[in-house]
């Protein structure tokens, strides 16, 4: 009982569970972009290791674990070692303060859904997500490799660019949440869609929410601001030189990056955790819902198999989406199930917009990249700003 | 505990800043100064001002340091040579009386019954500082902001091509 209540121990256990959950999600996030990217390009996308490619992270993880690890001649060997390292571990560190949901009780002991709650907490995370530059500068610039070199530059010089807009962007929902504590900000966004800070009065953060997307596809380095691993004019930028663990570590970096700002973007933008409408008009049953048609289709497909291992393999999904879709319907589980399969859906649905994206958009070419942050987003988010706050200061009066 | 961690980080800071003048490569350097900004800001979260911490970091470490490595890069700045070691002569007892009487002075203006407690200070939240900011310092604020103001167009005045 003592030992159960120590901060200390649920902390521990706290972080396991993250991170098995992080490292999972990360390893299936690269497998479904394959699969999304896939079926917008009208091929079927990995198939051959398990049923619909379901085990390719699995063979991923053994390829990347068991591959040689290289350290090319003439790189500066501390920072070329530091700098993979410095790229994880910045990009591992903000999912700490991001609440996944509310106060729940396991037991005897009741905690929240969360690592920590800073009452900094966005600021936290823009901290560290600054100092993740360094581990990409560095790797390219310890790489002692042009391409590298060129890539770790364009890097820097667009994170610290668009890193303006985008802590513009995050400043007006906080001011109308009034708190830079991530776990206070969702609250203030309990009861239903319009009290979400992206319809939310006295000045909907649409633009807002826009701008801050932008800057953070640009953040992450992901399509159509990729330019820092541009493959037809740098090889493959600023990781060029980095072979096995070390190019996986800033592979699951960029992938960790996504998820955070994902996050992100629902806590303060989308009402984190929140259902759009309250339970009383039946939110609660929505889950249970999606899962059991998803459960009933499969079936469905299962009977009716065209090829020999679908009438195995459907009816098998069918059976687990049914079961999901029972288990949102107990009383015991639904007050910390539901907010998690709010804030996953969400946060999920931007996971998705950044595939979407991807699959879709051509690269931008550098001085566009650049003239349009300064240019236009910056000013579109200083006005936005300016807007909200001079409302908020009006209403609130 | 307290006691513990800022003298580990103070160690840090301290050994980071020596390190700043003693490399000769100028990304090692760099990245001793940002080892600096970094230990401070733990310094500053330690007396309980966590905004102080965070905008150190988001200011000083992730965005002045990135453009100091941005342009070495760019520059491609190469490791200098040093010419002996003769400066060491002179320099050295002089640094031993000058950190000797820092020492000495600070202990008599700051005596130890008035010495700064771990946790003992609160008003260190964003809410306090702006309305420190904003009430208190007014003047000094926005005179600063000009200033700021002046240097960014002094540089876009030096740095913009003549058009003829």
């Amino acid at each position: 009982m003592e030992l159960l209540d120590s901060f200390i121990f649920i902390s521990i256990i706290k972080a396991a569970v993250i991170f098995a959950v992080l490292m999972t999600t990360l390893a299936y996030l690269q497998w479904v972009e394959r699969k999304v990217i896939a079926h917008v390009q009208v091929r079927p996308g990995p198939y051959r290791v398990g049923p619909h490619g379901l085990l390719q992270p699995l063979a991923d993880v053994i390829k990347l674990l068991t591959k040689e690890d290289l350290l090319p001649p003439y790189v500066n060997k501390p920072l070329y070692l530091l700098a993979p390292f410095l790229a994880i571990t910045m990009a591992l560190l903000s999912i700490s303060v991001i609440p996944f949901g509310p106060e729940i009780k396991v037991g005897p002991v009741t905690t929240w859904m969360q690592l920590t709650d800073l009452n900094v907490g966005v600021l936290f995370i823009l901290a560290v997500s600054s100092m993740g530059v360094y581990g990409i500068a560095l790797a390219g610039w310890a790489s002692n490799n042009k391409y590298a070199l060129i890539g770790g530059l364009r890097s820097s010089a667009q994170m610290i660019s668009y890193e303006l807009p985008m802590s513009l962007a995050i400043a007006a929902p906080l001011l109308i949440s009034n708190t830079l504590s991530l776990r206070q900000l969702v609250e203030t966004q309990a009861g239903g869609i319009f009290n979400w800070n992206i319809l939310h009065g006295p000045f909907p953060q649409i633009v807002s929410f826009v701008i801050f997307m932008i800057a953070a596809f640009a953040e992450t380095n992901r399509v159509p601001f990729d330019l820092p691993e541009a493959e037809n004019e740098l090889v493959a930028g600023f990781h060029t030189e980095y072979s096995s663990m070390k190019f996986a570590s800033f592979f699951m970096a960029e992938y960790s990056n996504m998820i955070t700002v994902s996050a992100l973007a629902t806590l303060l933008f989308l009402g984190g955790w929140m259902a759009p409408w309250p339970t009383a008009y039946g939110s609660s049953l929505v889950p249970t819902f999606i899962f059991a048609v998803a459960g009933v289709t499969a079936l469905y497909h299962g009977v009716n198999a065209t090829r020999k291992r679908d009438k195995v393999t459907f009816p098998v999904f069918g059976i687990i989406f049914l079961v999901i879709a029972g288990v949102f319907l107990l009383p015991v589980v639904q007050s910390w199930l539901l907010p998690l399969f709010w804030f996953a859906a969400k946060t999920g649905a931007i996971l998705f917009l950044f595939m979407w994206v991807r699959a879709t958009l051509p690269r931008f070419r550098y001085d566009q990249l650049m003239g349009f942050t300064w240019k236009f987003l910056f000013p579109a988010a200083m006005l936005n700003l300016l807007v909200t706050s001079f409302l908020v200061a009006w209403t609130t009066k | 505990m307290d006691v513990i961690l800022f003298l580990i980080f103070a160690l840090i800071a301290v050994v980071c800043a020596i390190n700043v003048v003693i490399q000769t490569h100028p990304i090692s350097s760099a990245l001793s100064l940002v080892g600096v900004m970094g230990s401070l800001a733990v310094l500053y979260l330690l007396l309980g001002a966590e905004f102080i911490a965070a905008a150190q970091v988001i200011v000083y470490a992730g965005a002045i340091m990135v453009l100091f490595i941005f342009v070495i890069m760019l520059l491609n700045a190469g490791a200098e040579t040093r010419k002996g070691r003769s400066y060491l002569i002179p320099g050295a007892p002089l640094l031993i009386v000058f950190l000797g009487l820092m020492a000495y002075y600070v202990q008599r203006m700051f005596p130890g019954s008035t010495m700064v407690r771990f946790g003992g200070f609160q008003g260190g939240g964003p809410r306090d500082i702006g309305t420190a900011l904003f009430t208190t310092y007014l003047l000094p604020f926005e005179v600063t902001s000009i200033l700021i103001l002046v240097a960014i167009i002094g540089a876009i005045v030096l740095a913009r091509k003549e058009i003829e």
